[in-house]
């Protein structure tokens, strides 16, 4: 930039070469952090969260893919709550499945971590093994032999035959098949176990030597000691496991062909809601479906998070 | 870490011999139920087709034949090696997508100061927590306006923009940990951040890499809802996609070949695991990876 002669123009070009070299200088520092950022940046606004108020707002409409949206206002969520009972069932068999399949995973994990944490041999080879379900149980072709094994003629009941016990076609009983889904989950419990061992280990040794010492029994030591000093990690791998088990999508789409069926018993929500979207081509009620699905899973993190000053203890 | 002998925590045991004897008989027998479901999988492949159920639940075949194995990858209009390469493809493309676009987003977030920084980081956590749902329909709209409904592109994309918080959470956390000591001293040697990036963070973080790049092929591996929805032409159709419409068009006539194929695609994750076992544990234990 060219600096004039005359003294007045001089002071404000002065004032302007001053904002330049600090606009400059704040280019030459940001420059660098956004360049590097630019892709998460395009992929925040333009799949993220552009697509994230595009559903917000066609959750408000009548969208079917075909047609331009008509805004129908809360239509689609009054409908939801007072006439869909495809809605409700799905509703019951998502939770169901949470408040069994959660806690019995977290139990087995947790149960099966601390006979590992015992300084016992061949750890790595028993963890291997207990985690391989974990690694392997989202793709298809485990969903495909659950529904063998417990098919009418399928392994489990072979194996209830022996006992001259005669099992039912788990698959396709609806008083059953939610169950055979609750035991393909907790059959996966690998994950959280290695967190839970990862968190036992820094555990103190000490501690339940001075509580031995004291006295103290393997069952109190478990209840003062091992649960407390866990609970933050308990607490992690309950929510995680719990907003996955929300989440659930493969194994009921194959164990019911992708009904949801025998009369709507394994019709998770995310199966209802790909029903809706891309079967019925429901768009705006699918995005709304998605939104209570949001709903849901904050106010049971936000629950989780209030409830932690009872029961996680943080300290140390 | 993994060897380290603890002593028993609360365990005043006289018959310490009894008692892990004990244990490791426990343990064994529950690491046979884990794995007997998928032993018996393989079992069925490996039966002649009437044989299936007449074996019941036992894991001996009378006889062993490779016979499902060869008939059900022909067992359709394309064959299953064109669905593995199409997995392959699919997965390596993603896989190198996520490691690259998280790397990049994660470096700038663990070493570059810029204005805003806290927030996007604060934003980039937010995306950690919301359901993919939320983003599906309009992200189906764009792909449909774009021309890419039935071509891999929606699957593949999108990861080169990091939209898998999950990976750049996880190399911000490894990135913090390397000494910041070194990217000073090549700053002071006048190197931008463009090389300190590649000539030093990428070289000191392969682990992390790995990891993230490893759960990265798995989880496109593995993943059926994309494919289902995005793709409809067979030809371009993954593993998992083959997979389900075998159920469909063979019924239940077929099962040791459904088998065959199933024991087929789980075969590259599972070589996965024996190789890079210790990465994938340490990755989940420090992490907290929901699988």
């Amino acid at each position: 930039m060219a600096v004039s002669e005359r003294s007045p123009a001089a002071a404000g070009n002065g004032e302007s070469i001053a904002l330049a070299r600090s606009y400059r200088e704040a280019f030459r520092r940001n420059a660098p952090g956004y360049l590097f950022l630019t892709p998460w940046l395009i992929g925040f606004f333009c799949l993220t969260l552009g697509p994230a108020l595009g559903s917000l707002y066609l959750s408000l409409t009548d969208f079917d893919l075909l047609q331009a949206p008509n805004f129908v206002g809360f239509q689609n969520y009054i409908r939801m709550a007072t006439a869909d009972p495809k809605f409700i069932s799905a509703i019951r068999v998502t939770f169901l499945y949470v408040i069994l399949s959660v806690p019995l995973k977290l139990g087995f994990a947790l149960a099966v971590a601390m006979m590992l944490n015992r300084g016992i041999k061949g750890l790595p080879v028993y963890r291997a093994v207990f985690y391989l379900p974990s690694l392997l149980g989202a793709s298809v072709a485990i969903a495909v032999l659950w529904r063998q094994l417990f098919a009418a003629d399928g392994m489990v009941n072979s194996m209830l035959a022996v006992f001259g016990i005669e099992g039912p076609s788990w698959i396709s009983n609806p008083r059953y098949s939610l169950y055979t889904l609750v035991v393909l989950s907790v059959w996966q419990f690998g994950s959280p176990m290695i967190i839970f061992l990862a968190g036992l280990r820094q555990i103190p040794v000490d501690m339940y030597e001075a509580a031995s010492l004291d006295g103290a029994s393997a069952r109190r030591q478990f209840w003062k000691i091992t649960l407390p000093l866990l609970s933050p990690v308990i607490f992690f791998n309950c929510v995680i496991q719990t907003i996955e088990a929300f989440k659930a999508f493969t194994p009921a789409f194959i164990v019911s062909g992708g009904t949801g069926g025998p009369i709507n018993s394994t019709l998770f929500y995310t199966l209802y809601l790909y029903q809706e979207a891309f079967g019925n081509f429901r768009m705006g009620y699918a995005s709304a479906l998605a939104w209570v699905l949001v709903i849901i899973i904050a106010i049971f993190t936000a629950f989780s998070f209030l409830s932690t000053r009872y029961w996680v203890h943080y300290d140390e | 870490m993994s060897n380290e002998a603890r002593a028993l925590p609360g365990q005043g045991s006289n018959h310490p011999y009894l008692r892990s004897g004990l244990l490791h008989c426990l343990l064994i027998a529950a690491s046979f139920v884990m794995l007997y479901p998928i032993l018996w999988m393989l079992a069925g492949s490996l039966r002649p087709a009437e044989d299936l159920f007449g074996g019941g639940a036992s894991l001996v075949p009378s006889q062993v034949t490779i016979k499902a194995y060869s008939q059900g990858w022909f067992g359709m209009q394309v064959s299953f090696g064109h669905f593995f390469l199409n997995s392959l493809l699919i997965a390596t493309l993603a896989t190198l997508g996520n490691v690259l676009a998280a790397s990049l987003a994660a470096y700038a977030f663990a070493r570059l100061n810029f204005f805003g920084r806290k927030l996007w980081f604060a934003l980039m956590l937010g995306t950690l927590m919301l359901p993919y749902h939320v983003t599906l329909i309009p992200q189906y709209v764009l792909f449909l306006k774009l021309g890419w409904i039935n071509t891999w592109l929606p699957l593949v994309v999108p990861k080169y923009f990091a939209v898998d918080a999950f990976f750049i959470f996880l190399m911000v956390q490894f990135f913090r940990g390397i000494p910041r000591q070194l990217d000073e001293a090549a700053q002071m040697d006048g190197c931008s951040p463009w090389r300190i990036y590649y000539k030093i963070m990428l070289p000191l973080s392969l682990p992390v890499l790995a990891t993230a790049g490893i759960f990265s092929f798995i989880w496109t591996w593995e993943d059926f809802f994309g494919p289902l929805i995005y793709v409809s032409d067979m030809s371009l159709y993954t593993v998992q996609l083959g997979l389900r419409s075998f159920i469909d068009s063979s019924g239940t006539s077929s099962w040791n070949e459904l088998f065959a194929m199933s024991i087929l695609s789980l075969i590259p994750i599972f070589l996965i695991f024996l190789f890079f076992q210790r990465l994938l544990i340490e990755g989940i234990a420090t992490t907290g990876m929901k699988r």
